[in-house]
């Protein structure tokens, strides 16, 4: 494979509040391919949010990048450590919206109801570009266009509250696009959206990438849109990254008991109507009540007592790429050594 | 589905929005939110309800509680007596003595829950507002209802905010069968939670339903999660039912080219079962300006010259399967199965 784009190195960000530090990142890694589709998957609290954040230094305050490091191979050829960099530095700023996209989750809240969608594009454009108002203009009707919205050069002058929530998410990926991106961001990007919607933006952004050999971050809690759209996957729960490693291996020969349950737990089209569902235990603890060791080790089937809530695992690569942070291989490695 | 053993009965129902525009408040239109809508629901049965956004499915399932006044069309209860009544022309005070009847579990656990309130006061509500006064009574009554949906009974003093959203939704589950209802109608109840969370609840509605012979009408765009909840569907499309069928049929073997898209549409958790998605130009239709003909014409890959001149009716294809499509039995559409497995 090619070098990555972006290289992500133990990543730490963590939440400094008077209550504690909350730990929403801790110790994430994982390289990102132009051409490929990196999917972040796991549930609420597991910190797939604030890792792409990080890499486009957006953590809210009192949240911080504590250390480690996120080398992003630039246009020109020079590699960058975005941990390193202001993060409202000029060249921050030209990576962020630029050559990294950023599509989030609520397209409702997102757009400015105020600006229609034509002005938050051209706005997007010149910011990254010296192209003039009418050129810059020109250029967004392209990129209206290019999403898939019909009539392009009349919804340009169209409020966001006007279009539906498809449309809106079709906006919100135009304005990504506004500077040439390498990298696409989406976060959840469909989840505000009802599954044929949903669908015709999935086909739109394996469209966007094939054309453009586009790298993409895809962070979601659904397995079907990672099941449908990765190459790469990263599983994540309460700030750690458990198990990561191409699609098929994480579906298909899963070693972590989190993603064997994760996976046994999701409800299926194809499965038999009115069977019961293989559940987790318990629920997700809060982020002040992190478990010690392991932070699955309380709802773990398989947990080894006095060893998982201990320590937490260091993460082994169990086969090539697919790494496991898991007690349960690492003693087998220590015992068979 | 004989009558006798439906708890609930509904038949063309209709709810219909006014719009109004101008310095008087002219009427010029109205938005048909629920439109010709039939079904019923045996005892012990689980109905589910989907659709996208706008569909009509949430209006549906608010005109059967009476949150909302149906426009038209009859609502029919039984009651535990083996009384029929038309719930739809009842008058707040007919209606307070079968509310214990038909009950509601809520999507958001969050905000369905009074904070100021423990867990005890929130379960017991229902008791004491139908007249059970005694405390010892109701608070036995309470830890029973707690333990039927598996929270200890060490709980029942704590305040909402210490649960997590499973918990809650265990809560409100437990608040729906105090008073032993017949009828629960659940509007999305599993959908804003964590996965793991949800298989627990899907489960525990499912062992609910299996131990004391309730009835759900199940409200959901999930269809992964109405798979596993459901004896029945019906699919709703711009406020009217255009498939309605045993489960294992209608994602076997549907029969409306909107089924077949919205089960096409749903991601598999496989990545070896990339399918060919069919994947629907355009929006729903506009429920105040819905397209002539079938409504779902403009999107539809099968239609045909007729499709955007006639309405067609809800028709029974095969026994408890009944479509609304003009072209239904000359299509041959694809449903979801298990692969060779």
């Amino acid at each position: 494979m090619a070098e990555p784009i972006l290289t992500v190195r133990d990543l730490h960000t963590h939440f400094i509040q008077d209550e504690g530090v909350v730990r929403a990142v801790d110790g994430t890694s994982f390289d990102v391919y132009a051409g490929r589709t990196l999917g972040i998957v796991g549930e609420s609290g597991c910190g797939k949010s604030v890792t792409v954040r990080s890499i486009l230094r957006i953590v809210e305050r009192p949240g911080r990048v504590v250390s480690g490091e996120m080398m992003l191979r630039r246009a020109d050829g020079r590699v960058v450590d975005l941990a390193k960099l202001p993060s409202d530095g000029a060249e921050m700023r030209a990576i962020r919206g630029g050559e990294i996209g950023l599509v989030f989750q609520e397209p409702m809240s997102s757009l400015s109801a105020y600006h229609t969608v034509g002005n938050q594009l051209i706005e997007a454009i010149r910011l990254h570009s010296k192209l003039s108002k009418r050129a810059a203009r020109t250029r967004a009707i392209e990129l209206l266009a290019m999403v898939g919205i019909p009539r392009p050069a009349q919804r340009v002058d169209a409020y966001s509250f006007e279009l539906s929530g498809g449309l809106r998410q079709r906006v919100m990926i135009a304005l990504a696009f506004a500077a040439e991106p390498r990298i696409l961001i989406a976060d959840e990007p469909t989840t505000a959206l009802d599954v044929t919607t949903q669908a015709q933006i999935l086909e739109l952004i394996r469209r966007l990438q094939q054309e453009r050999d586009l790298a993409v971050i895809l962070i979601t809690h659904d397995m079907g849109v990672i099941a449908e759209m990765a190459d790469d996957v990263v599983v994540m729960y309460l700030g750690h990254e458990v198990e990561k490693g191409p699609v098929d291996t994480i579906f298909h020969a899963p070693r972590h008991p989190y993603t064997r349950a994760l996976l046994q737990s999701i409800p299926s089209v194809l499965a038999e109507p009115r069977s019961r569902l293989a559940t987790i235990a318990g629920s997700i603890p809060h982020p002040y009540a992190r478990p010690s060791g392991c932070p699955f080790h309380p709802r773990c089937s398989e947990h080894i007592v006095g060893v998982c809530e201990k320590s937490f695992p260091a993460e082994i690569d169990i086969a090539d790429r697919h790494g496991v942070a898991c007690h349960l291989y690492t003693s087998n490695v220590e015992a068979a050594a | 589905m004989s009558a006798a053993t439906s708890v609930l009965d509904v038949r063309e129902l209709r709810k219909y929005y006014p719009i109004h525009r101008g310095m008087l408040s002219r009427l010029v239109g109205q938005v048909r939110a629920v439109d010709d809508v039939s079904f019923s629901i045996d005892r012990g049965e689980t109905l589910s309800l989907v659709g996208e956004s706008g569909c009509g499915k949430t209006t549906t399932s608010r005109c059967i509680l009476r949150a909302i006044a149906p426009t038209s069309g009859e609502i029919r209860f039984r009651t535990k007596t083996g009384a029929e009544i038309d719930v739809a022309r009842l008058s707040r005070q007919q209606l307070r003595p079968l509310r214990e009847q038909m009950q509601m579990i809520f999507q958001d656990p969050f905000s369905s829950l009074n904070p100021r309130m423990t867990i005890a006061e929130i379960i017991g509500e229902p008791l004491l507002v139908n007249g059970m006064t005694d405390a010892g009574a109701r608070n036995a009554r309470v830890a029973e209802l707690l333990q039927l949906v598996h929270l200890p009974s060490a709980y029942l003093n704590r305040f909402p905010h210490a649960f997590s959203g499973g918990q809650r939704q265990r809560i409100g589950i437990a608040r729906a069968l105090a008073l032993s209802p017949s009828l629960i109608v659940a509007d999305e109840p599993v959908s804003a939670l964590d996965v793991s969370v949800q298989a627990q609840i899907v489960n525990l509605m499912l062992e609910l339903q299996d131990r004391l012979g309730i009835a759900y009408l199940f409200v959901a765009h999930d269809l992964s999660v109405v798979k596993h909840v459901s004896h029945r569907v019906a699919v709703m499309y711009v406020g009217r039912i255009v498939e309605i069928a045993p489960t294992t049929a209608l994602f076997e073997t549907p029969r409306h080219p909107y089924t077949e898209a919205l089960l096409s549409a749903v991601p598999v958790p496989d990545p070896r079962e990339r399918a060919q998605r069919i994947v629907l130009e355009g929006d729903v239709a506009d429920p105040s300006d819905p397209p002539p003909g079938c409504p779902f014409h403009p999107r539809c890959r099968y239609a045909v010259a007729r499709c955007r001149e006639e309405v067609p009716a809800l028709t029974e294809i095969s026994p408890g399967h009944a479509v609304r499509c003009l072209r239904a039995n000359e299509l041959d559409l694809r449903g979801v199965t298990a692969a060779a497995a």
